[in-house]
């Protein structure tokens, strides 16, 4: 699709209108319909976008594997943080009340900061999920998938005539 | 963090610390580090585990609010004496199944992948201890699919070894999802005509309920989804494949904590959900869950007669010792309420210790263990040969052993009940029992290994935890009290908390 010049522009036009669309949805949940999963979904659907017009390598280079996946478990942790740290401070896991000096402000930073990590980690794994299936073939995964571990010179279907069987085909 | 916030949320801590530091492990590349990480949120989760049985040993009912939002509104955590019975023991196995895992995971998988195995491994581990610990009817069913999804990556990680493992994976992951589809489905039923989610306020409201043909509709999908869960026959079809094909160290953790967690929730349905209603829950019981464990209980043995593969064959007793836990649970007296979970306990080490040996002769032989390749096995492997003998006995029920406290339990509380024929069913069953387990002892011990038998070394890093296993059987025979006291403490919150 590179070489249509439409979806070439189009998708260089959008861009960036849905992260900020993402980034609205994401601080409103803090006060009305809105929130970390819908912004996930949103902003990864730009990237995905970009992957779809550009290649799967282009969107690989915007945004690499290594911090996909970095990104996916600082969000988790983000929110295990807050809850980390309400109990810290005496209160209960994710007791916002405690994270702030009234009840009302912490329940605001609290809200923002967990609505913060879920965020990160929906749009995360919802790039991998794409890049999973739309990278997947099925030559590269019966090679890569060989066990280097302890055991892998030996013959697998060695021992066990017997153990193979229909089970598996239930 | 001070004492007193650590003792103020033990049972989120054991959620917790599992659930962070699973996306902690999935980052270190080095397999070793991993596991030693997984090592220590297991430890931690079995010392918070016994602080909360030493808590509820004292006639505390600990309840948590997660995020101080009070019940019914907010999710609520309840440890009472039968969940910290339960999670004293799913926090021992699952902590020897990682002690055990550190050399058989790495021997099964690619090197690469052992980070993100320990990951799913403790997210499969804190999702049970919360599956567990939940009073909550709709996050029970959150907590259901995170340890769901979590077992199904580890099964598929048998994949290097056996393609099979993936099939057993996928079927897993289907029949699992409509077990989990039909508890929420009863859920909202409930919901639907209660209007609450909080397993004590629904006890509450469900008795003043008109409309009890929906009462009744709710409770059986929810029961349905459950035992789909436990694979409690004739639902037990996911399960043979999964335990087989999964590596050695996933076998070990899902046989020893994954149906347990699913069996304790059926219980607490059961007794604590619709403990105001026994007309509705009687019928269920009488008719549908102690039939279906005693088929259970024979086809489970009679399928592991016939097979020849070890690992399936354990598998399938699972399924036979599954049907002696739903047994006792369903003939609903206390005494009966009682002998399941001791079982839940024993029947943990048992088939953990089991599926472990079986793991230990895999990776020593490097080829799946089958009735035959056992030949000579006592010879070569002693120690490993003894341990799984002693469990093997257990598994029996032989004196002297935890499994014959289990059966002299279950028997005990049936003949209170004068179910004559059930007994007799129960002692048959464990007649059939020693066939198969004797058909193996004759091949390890018997006959002299092959000629051509390849030299065998025991690792110490995998006998360790399986003796500690073996050992805990035998102390378990020798002086079975404290576990039976806290069965019997269990049983009566169980029929108390809904009464």
């Amino acid at each position: 699709m590179k070489d249509n010049v439409i979806l070439r522009v189009a998708a260089k036009i959008l861009f960036a209108p849905i992260i900020v669309f993402g980034l609205y949805v994401q601080f409103h949940g803090d006060y009305g319909p809105g929130g970390g999963f819908q912004a996930g979904v949103i902003i990864a659907a730009a990237f995905i976008l970009h992957a779809l017009v550009f290649g799967l390598e282009a969107g690989r280079r915007l945004f690499p594997l290594w911090l996909n996946i970095w990104l996916l478990a600082a969000g988790v942790l983000i929110y295990g943080a807050v809850g980390v740290a309400s109990m810290g401070l005496n209160g209960l896991f994710l007791d916002y009340n405690v994270l702030a000096a009234s009840p009302a402000a912490g329940q605001h930073v609290g809200i923002i900061l967990v609505e913060f990590g879920v965020g990160l980690t929906v749009t995360t794994v919802m790039l991998l999920l794409f890049h999973a299936f739309a990278g997947f073939s099925p030559n590269a995964f019966a090679e890569d998938d060989i066990v280097e571990g302890a055991l892998a010179q030996d013959d697998i279907g060695k021992g066990a005539p017997d153990a193979a069987d229909g089970e598996a085909r239930q | 963090m001070s004492i007193y916030a650590i003792f103020n949320n033990l049972p989120a801590l054991l959620v917790v610390v599992p659930l962070l530091l699973s996306p902690i492990t999935a980052l270190i590349p080095i397999g070793r580090l991993a596991w030693v990480v997984a090592l220590f949120g297991s430890g931690v989760s079995v010392i918070v585990a016994i602080l909360l049985c030493s808590l509820t040993a004292s006639g505390i009912r600990i309840t948590y609010f997660m995020g101080n939002w009070p019940p019914p509104w907010g999710i609520e955590f309840v440890v009472d004496s039968a969940t910290s019975l339960t999670v004293m023991a799913m926090t021992t196995l699952a902590f020897l199944a990682t002690l055990f895992a550190d050399r058989a995971l790495s021997a099964e998988i690619a090197a690469k992948d052992v980070g993100k195995a320990y990951s799913a491994w403790l997210l499969a581990c804190g999702g049970l201890y919360g599956l567990v610990m939940t009073a909550d009817a709709f996050n029970l069913f959150v907590f259901l699919e995170i340890s769901a999804l979590a077992s199904v990556i580890l099964i598929a990680l048998g994949a290097g070894r056996d393609r099979r493992a993936l099939i057993a994976a996928y079927n897993y992951l289907v029949i699992g999802a409509v077990g989990a589809t039909f508890y929420v489905i009863g859920v909202g039923f409930i919901y639907a005509v209660t209007g609450s989610l909080n397993m004590a306020d629904l006890a509450d409201r469900i008795p003043d309920v008109e409309a009890r043909s929906i009462v009744f509709i709710g409770f059986g999908f929810m029961v349905v989804g459950m035992l789909v869960k436990a694979a409690v026959f004739p639902v037990h079809i996911w399960l043979p494949a999964a335990y087989s094909y999964a590596p050695s160290a996933v076998s070990t953790l899902l046989a020893a904590i994954a149906t347990k967690a699913a069996i304790y929730v059926l219980a607490r349905i059961v007794f604590t959900i619709f403990g105001g209603v026994p007309e509705v829950t009687a019928l269920a019981l009488e008719w549908v869950v102690v039939p279906l464990s005693i088929a259970g209980i024979f086809v489970g043995t009679i399928m592991a007669i016939y097979e020849r593969d070890l690992k399936k064959m354990l598998a399938f007793s699972s399924i036979a010792q599954i049907g002696y836990i739903t047994l006792g649970i369903g003939i609903a007296t206390s005494a009966g309420i009682a002998a399941g979970f001791i079982h839940i306990g024993n029947h943990a080490l048992i088939k953990g210790g089991l599926f472990m040996a079986v793991g230990g002769i895999f990776l020593a032989t490097g080829s799946r263990v089958s009735v035959m390749s056992m030949t000579g096995i006592g010879r070569k492997m002693p120690l490993t040969a003894t341990a799984f003998l002693i469990c093997g006995f257990s598994l029996i029920g032989l004196p002297l052993t935890a499994g014959f406290i289990s059966k002299l339990y279950l028997v005990r509380a049936l003949l209170d009940n004068d179910n004559l024929v059930i007994v007799g069913l129960v002692l048959a069953s464990s007649a059939l029992s020693v066939m198969y387990l004797w058909k193996i002892v004759e091949v390890m011990w018997v006959r002299p290994a092959p000629v051509d038998a390849l030299e065998i070394n025991e690792r110490p890093a995998l006998y360790i935890p399986l003796w500690i296993i073996a050992i805990a059987n035998i102390w378990l025979g020798l002086d079975a009290s404290w576990l039976v006291g806290a069965a019997e403490a269990a049983a009566a919150s169980l029929l108390g908390a809904g009464g």
